[in-house]
């Protein structure tokens, strides 16, 4: 332990522990503007200086560990002059037109300029060029905004392991970008939008698709649909005060209709549908193997409901996360096959909405308008692949991040907080607690083994609560085994198969078990990958977190959601259920393949 | 990728022979990043410099994004993403040749050769460079092509002094 005093009260903390960190323990506020608390720590801005006592010059806190009897001063006459002066000339190449920004009353610069209490016109002189690069259907970058912190570059190269965003040039003329003049909408960017939450100004932005969704809420010819996936009843609240974890399911479906939306669906019926399909989907690729390895017969194989010469490629890997999913085609496109074949939930609902939901209501689906509200900016970009077209329409016609949405709700006049409670529309409304868990790292996974154990075994997962507790919590990459043991007749001959499965967010997590895959040394089954770290809780598209320990406790919202439910398991929904006889047929049948299953492309990596 | 048909101009090795030792090059180096800069330099030393497409092979190689490979070479102003001449006005830019007219000496090169700082010639001829400077404060102002110093050049006398590399 070590000992030390700032601004005079004695504190003591763990060796390793920098000053900014001391400070925090005795409730002493250090501005900061480059940091950002358990993701990136350089010390460039120097905003956060203090005096210590004995160093010649100011010290960054945010970097500068503590040691023994260190006595240092935050708030001295000269610190407050240094801070001003590196604020200040921050300002100086920073475009002052707050009012019309994105960011206005959101925005760290001007947050802490409050504090400082700067004064804007000290430093004048030339201005980095403008430009904004809006290439991308998911992520905008403007470069006047920039103010070099290099958070993106952080999370893109050390988070996500991507590197797309680096610093180019140097000195004046230095920015932020994919180099060679490479424009966002043709680098090898998943998408994933998590340059654009811990961007501290209007730098990165997802691209706003606000204005089309109040064109189409206005055009009396559109029926407009709206559908919010998981994470968004998790995090939606944060955006109007509440404590992150906040559950506003009903609140937030109240919002949408008073907003005019003229259905509101969950895409969580479509979660439970996913589960149905991608566990079928998992199921025939164990049956293909089992008949490739001549265990089973091919009429056993026509007796379990399941085809012949199937995509026996494992571990199969699952399709929810299109910044994932965009990944692999760029990076690991020789493993695609891996990968399931089901349309992420949100895109299956937008194929149902338009081909099922529009004959249910005589309405031309060229006359119906989806809205999908997301946690994520690579939905944004998913929408827009040339694969999302159901006889000549597009599944889905809008994404809105969570952030979005927010804004929207405010601009409509509507007080959330004061808003009763609502629910979903039927009959793309109803889900269980296996769809909730969906926004969460692990979610999927568990949602598939509650339903595919049950298929095979004829018994509930073997886990207290249902939880697969290796496999729940915010770890890069959790593993289980599970042995089939007694199981139905007609699925003995899996009894002592051991299932090995992986989770993981983020994509450095993604990357390394692809590895292992490539190599031939994967030693799992099943991987459920997430794009975002935390999965869609922490999604690209997700508030900005304002306190400690926020995807913790959007994570835990899920998991209250799913355990507060009768219905925990898809198989279990009766909408579902429905939907097969009515409209689908079976899990994997004709319809089923044209409107919830999709096929991938092979992307460069330049 | 590369084709057999481009050949390096100073030493005959053709584009496949170059990518090969560029190849070998980053082997030697054990295609560690710390070893980035020191790659590049090589890299430029065998193209001469180094386009897009020798940064993507660097990248692909040393398993590194291009945008980090693109950063470092965009940040030294010694390495060239534009094609060289065959010979290499540098004028200095150093305190007492600028005093001593130095500036004047770049705008009447750029004139002549119609070109900016840092460009090249389209017959390839002439790249043109500022720098501060070349240590022959006594000879001000000086400017060097290739490995020759001029020296109290003339604006007017420049004509005559490029035209023996014509």
């Amino acid at each position: 332990m070590v000992n030390l005093t700032i601004n005079g009260k004695a504190v003591t903390v763990e060796k390793g522990t920098t000053i900014l960190e001391a400070a925090k323990k005795l409730n002493i506020y250090i501005p900061t503007l480059c940091y950002l608390e358990e993701v990136h720590k350089i010390g460039s801005c120097r905003i956060c200086v203090a005096e210590v006592e004995g160093a010649k010059t100011l010290q960054a806190t945010c970097v500068t560990p503590v040691s023994e009897g260190m006595v240092v001063k935050t708030n001295t006459a000269r610190v407050r002059e240094a801070r001003k002066i590196m604020y200040e000339l921050v300002l100086s190449d920073h475009p002052k037109d707050c009012l019309s920004c994105g960011r206005n009353q959101n925005c760290e610069l001007q947050k802490i300029g409050e504090i400082i209490q700067a004064d804007e016109s000290s430093f004048e002189g030339e201005k980095s060029k403008e430009f904004v690069d809006d290439s991308s259907p998911s992520v905008v970058r403007d470069s006047a905004k920039c103010i070099l912190c290099r958070r993106c570059v952080t999370v893109c190269n050390e988070i996500q392991g991507v590197g797309i965003l680096n610093t180019q040039e140097r000195g004046f003329k230095a920015s932020i970008n994919a180099g060679s003049d490479i424009l966002l909408g043709n680098a090898a960017c998943t998408n994933c939008g998590q340059c654009t939450v811990v961007c501290p100004v209007n730098a990165l932005h997802e691209k706003d698709s606000t204005q089309d969704v109040w064109a189409a809420l206005a055009d009396p010819s559109k029926t407009v649909v709206v559908q919010t996936a998981p994470a968004i009843r998790a995090a939606l609240g944060e955006e109007f005060g509440y404590p992150a974890g906040t559950l506003v399911t009903g609140q937030m479906a109240t919002a949408l209709r008073d907003m005019g939306f003229d259905y509101v669906f969950d895409t969580n019926f479509t979660a439970d549908l996913t589960i149905i399909e991608e566990g079928t989907e998992f199921l025939n690729r164990i049956v293909e193997m089992m008949y490739q390895k001549g265990v089973i017969t091919a009429e056993k194989v026509k007796e379990l409901g399941m085809h012949i010469g199937v995509n026996a490629t494992f571990p199969m890997i699952t399709s929810c996360s299109p910044g994932w999913i965009k990944y692999i085609e760029h990076y690991y496109a020789g493993q695609l096959d891996n990968v399931s074949s089901c349309k992420s939930p949100h895109m299956m609902l937008g194929a149902l909405a338009k081909s099922y939901f529009a004959n249910n209501i005589d309405v031309d689906p060229k006359d119906m308008y989806v809205v999908s509200i997301m946690p994520c900016t690579a939905k944004k970009y998913e929408i827009t692949r040339p694969e999302m077209v159901n006889n000549g329409v597009k599944n889905v016609d809008a994404v809105l991040t969570t952030r979005e949405l927010a804004k929207m709700i405010k601009e409509a006049g509507i007080e959330f907080a004061e808003l009763e409670d609502g629910g979903f529309d039927n009959p793309l409304g109803i889900s269980t607690g296996a769809a909730d868990i969906f926004g969460t790292t692990g979610g999927v996974m568990e949602a598939a083994l509650r339903t595919v154990y049950e298929i095979v075994t004829g018994r509930e997962l073997p886990f207290e609560g249902l939880h697969v507790t290796p496999i729940v919590g915010l770890d890069r990459i959790k593993t289980a085994a599970i042995t089939i043991e007694d199981a139905r007749e007609e699925w003995s001959f899996l009894n002592g198969v051991t299932v090995n499965i992986a989770v993981t967010s983020g994509l450095v997590g993604a990357g390394i078990l692809l590895e292992e895959i490539k190599k031939g040394e994967s030693p799992y089954l099943f991987i459920e990958v997430m794009g975002c770290p935390g999965g869609c809780i922490n999604g690209g598209g997700q508030p900005r977190p304002k306190e400690a320990n926020t995807r913790e406790k959007r994570m835990k919202a899920l998991y209250r959601e799913d355990e507060g439910k009768i219905l925990r398991k898809s198989h279990e929904n009766p909408d579902i259920t429905k939907i097969y006889k009515d409209f689908l047929g079976k899990p994997l049948g004709h319809v089923s393949h044209e409107l919830l299953h999709t096929t991938y492309t092979t992307r460069s990596k330049y | 990728m590369a084709t057999d048909t481009k050949h390096c101009e100073c030493c005959g090795l053709s584009e496949n022979e170059m990518f090969s030792l560029l190849e070998k090059t980053i082997g030697d180096y054990e295609a560690k990043e710390s070893n980035l800069i020191q790659i590049l330099h090589m890299a430029q030393a065998i193209f001469g410099y180094l386009p897009d497409e020798v940064l993507k092979f660097i990248s692909e190689k040393m398993n590194l994004p291009m945008s980090k490979v693109s950063g470092v070479v965009s940040f030294y102003s010694l390495f060239s993403t534009q094609p060289k001449g065959k010979h290499t006005i540098k004028v200095c830019l150093g305190t007492a040749c600028y005093v001593r007219g130095g500036s004047k000496i770049v705008d009447k090169i750029k004139e002549l050769l119609d070109i900016e700082v840092g460009e090249t010639t389209e017959d390839m001829n002439f790249s043109l460079e500022v720098m501060r400077c070349i240590g022959a404060c006594g000879l001000a102002p000086a400017i060097a092509i290739d490995d020759t110093v001029f020296k109290r050049v003339n604006p007017n006398k420049l004509r005559q002094i490029l035209a023996q590399y014509e």
